[in-house]
């Protein structure tokens, strides 16, 4: 398939001709898709972007529909949600779907921002993709967390008390930003109306709009790959990169077994375990909230925890929300800490591999820990695994520059099947 | 075309052109601000919301001593305690192991800023909502029940925070502030208003 621009493209005729030269669809699939030369390298670690955009269409898609039945309000949040469930046909099809798929949506995209963590896809010149990322993670946890509140069980209840009584902690502006967030002397009706309007349309808008950025952004600057080569600086004659290869048919069609397998897990769990044991709906939430009853654990869903055991972990309130709040603006500042003369973790040395191995284990653990009681030997550990956390970022600018990195290859590796 | 003046590029003034710009810009932003307020004003609780929020009144006959009634006043469950002399013994004494112990830092009416942090011994009025992140603390009112010098109070589930009988935080409780006092009065001995005091209605 030849590339042509839209001035270069002999005149077509018929309805595509018609089409093409009111509104430039071939120009969008040729610049977009099959004029994108992506890497030829790419591994099991590049299925992760993709599957994002699915699951957010997939959300998108079964959010349109929960929102027919579901009917905000302190008085009918639950019943409608019970409704969903009970007696709307296929209601509760759509409804696990939508919850399963917001834990998908978190596995997939911590998977994907590790890869990014991997191979240094956040480095230079990559670094606006990697923050317009973050943007769209931090967008998403607001996502979740209004969603998480919607059903207005117990545990979506005191879920947001909790988060919503971490402004109050800033100094001075706290309480009167806690009043003015719930919109009532505690988290109310008012609160479930308005975070039922971010979650269905603000939100969802200011997702679309940073994804579609981020979309834009890759397209500028290109695919990094498993070997964190720039394979723009090696050109054919036809002035294409001689290691990449168009992204459509070759990855789109990848891709597709990628979602193959990722409906098999999704099914699974939906038909099966659609509350794994309690980790992607927690038990206290079959029961209707309860301003005067507190469930007797407090905890987020499991996306949420490593944060939470970072915030318990801190004898201190104000010092605990104000680590909980770095641990996520960590990742902003990476493509700035990262000193390393190298991308890829193939030829990095054992200080930055042994650096990233910790940092991924302590996130797992504080995720474990974050959903465990926050007593004994659970805080001596979530506090040794806090230290790791940040020292992993705090630390880079040393090591990353010490490390004993190997040479870079001047073309990918890439072994023909 | 003839009609239509065109200035030379020369004769451009740029600097004008620039400060026009600008406070167009300006006057739009400021513009953009004070079309925000009533957005954001919104937010604030509503008329209903307020008020719903009227004070609340408790018959004070119905607490026996050593018990404690939860009426709720603004969708918060309030404390009322009706200490015993024992109880009220047990909130001296360990002033050391307590993060603000006088109340310094802590939210409570002036005529509670004393030792009881109450305007009767007898009676302890707090709004039942951890310090820390809005959990509520549960009643642990005997002496020992937790620990063996523990002197009694209310410990909370959720992170662990603990609170001595007099709503004042434990050193080691993630909180950092002693449970706080709404504003209350005694229109007569045996009933108390949450949310009204001399000064009126709480805002």
């Amino acid at each position: 398939m030849t590339v042509k621009t839209a001035a270069g493209a002999p005149a077509k005729k018929g309805f595509w001709g018609w089409l093409n030269k009111r509104l430039p669809v071939e120009d969008f699939i040729s610049t977009q898709l099959t004029g994108y030369y992506a890497p030829k390298n790419f591994n099991i670690w590049y299925f992760f972007g993709s599957l994002a955009l699915l699951v957010l269409v997939l959300q998108l898609a079964t959010g349109i529909f929960l929102t027919m039945f579901y009917k905000p309000g302190e008085l009918t949040s639950f019943d409608s949600v019970e409704y969903i469930m009970r007696e709307v046909d296929y209601g509760w099809l759509i409804r696990y779907l939508h919850s399963t798929g917001a834990s998908a949506f978190f596995i997939v995209v911590y998977l994907h921002m590790f890869r990014a963590l991997l191979y240094g896809s956040y480095k230079a010149p990559r670094e606006l993709l990697w923050l317009l990322g973050m943007l769209v993670y931090l967008a998403l946890m607001a996502e979740a967390f209004m969603g998480y509140v919607l059903p207005w069980g117990n545990m979506s209840y005191w879920g947001a008390q909790v988060i919503v009584n971490l402004f109050g902690t800033i100094p001075g502006i706290g309480p009167g930003l806690v009043l003015w967030i719930r919109g009532d002397y505690a988290i109310a009706d008012s609160t479930l109306n308005r975070f039922f309007s971010l979650h269905v349309a603000a939100l969802p808008l200011a997702l679309l709009l940073l994804v579609a950025l981020h979309l834009v952004a890759l397209r500028q600057v290109g695919s990094n790959n498993p070997d964190g080569i720039e394979i723009k600086e090696k050109v054919g004659a036809d002035g294409k990169p001689l290691d990449g290869i168009p992204f459509h048919p070759y990855y789109t069609v990848k891709d597709v077994v990628g979602v193959g397998v990722f409906f098999v897990l999704l099914a699974i769990v939906v038909f099966f375990v659609p509350t794994l044991g309690g980790l992607f709906i927690e038990a206290p939430n079959f029961e209707p909230a309860n301003p005067v009853s507190t469930p007797l654990e407090i905890h987020p869903v499991w996306y949420f925890t490593p944060y939470y055991a970072i915030l318990r972990a801190v004898p201190n309130q104000r010092i605990g929300a104000l680590l909980l709040l770095l641990a996520v603006a960590a990742f902003f500042f990476l493509p700035w800490l990262d000193r390393s003369p190298v991308k890829s973790m193939r030829y990095r040395g054992w200080m930055s591999r042994s650096a990233l191995a910790l940092f991924a284990l302590s996130f797992v653990v504080l995720g474990f820990l974050g959903l465990q009681p926050a007593e004994g030997l659970y805080v001596v550990l979530a506090r040794i695994f806090t230290v790791i956390y940040f020292a992993f970022f705090l630390l880079m600018p040393i090591y990353s520059r010490l490390d004993p990195v190997k040479p870079v290859p001047e073309r990918v590796t890439y072994h023909a099947h | 075309m003839a009609d239509h003046a065109v200035v030379a590029e020369e004769d451009v003034d740029l600097s004008r052109r620039k400060f026009l710009t600008r406070a167009t810009i300006a006057t739009g932003a400021v513009g953009a601000v004070f079309a925000a307020v009533p957005f954001i004003e919104s937010w604030m609780p509503s008329e209903r919301a307020r008020a719903q929020g009227a004070p609340t009144t408790v018959d004070l006959s119905k607490v026996e001593p050593g018990q404690m009634m939860t009426p709720v006043w603004r969708k918060q469950p309030i404390f009322v305690v009706r200490r015993t002399p024992d109880m009220i013994a047990r909130v001296a004494g360990h002033d050391g192991e307590l993060k603000d112990p006088k109340s310094d830092s802590s939210e409570q009416p002036k005529y509670c800023e004393n030792p009881l942090r109450s305007r009767t011994p007898e009676f302890l009025v707090l709004i039942g909502i951890c310090t820390h992140l809005g959990c509520i603390p549960k009643q642990r009112f005997s002496a020992g029940e937790l620990y063996a010098s523990w002197p009694g109070g209310f410990f909370c589930p959720c992170h662990g925070s603990r609170f001595d009988l007099a709503g004042r935080v434990f050193d080691g409780s993630p909180a950092s502030l002693n449970l706080r006092i709404p504003p209350y009065s005694y229109p007569n001995p045996s009933t108390l208003i949450v949310g009204e005091d001399e000064k009126g209605a709480a805002t």
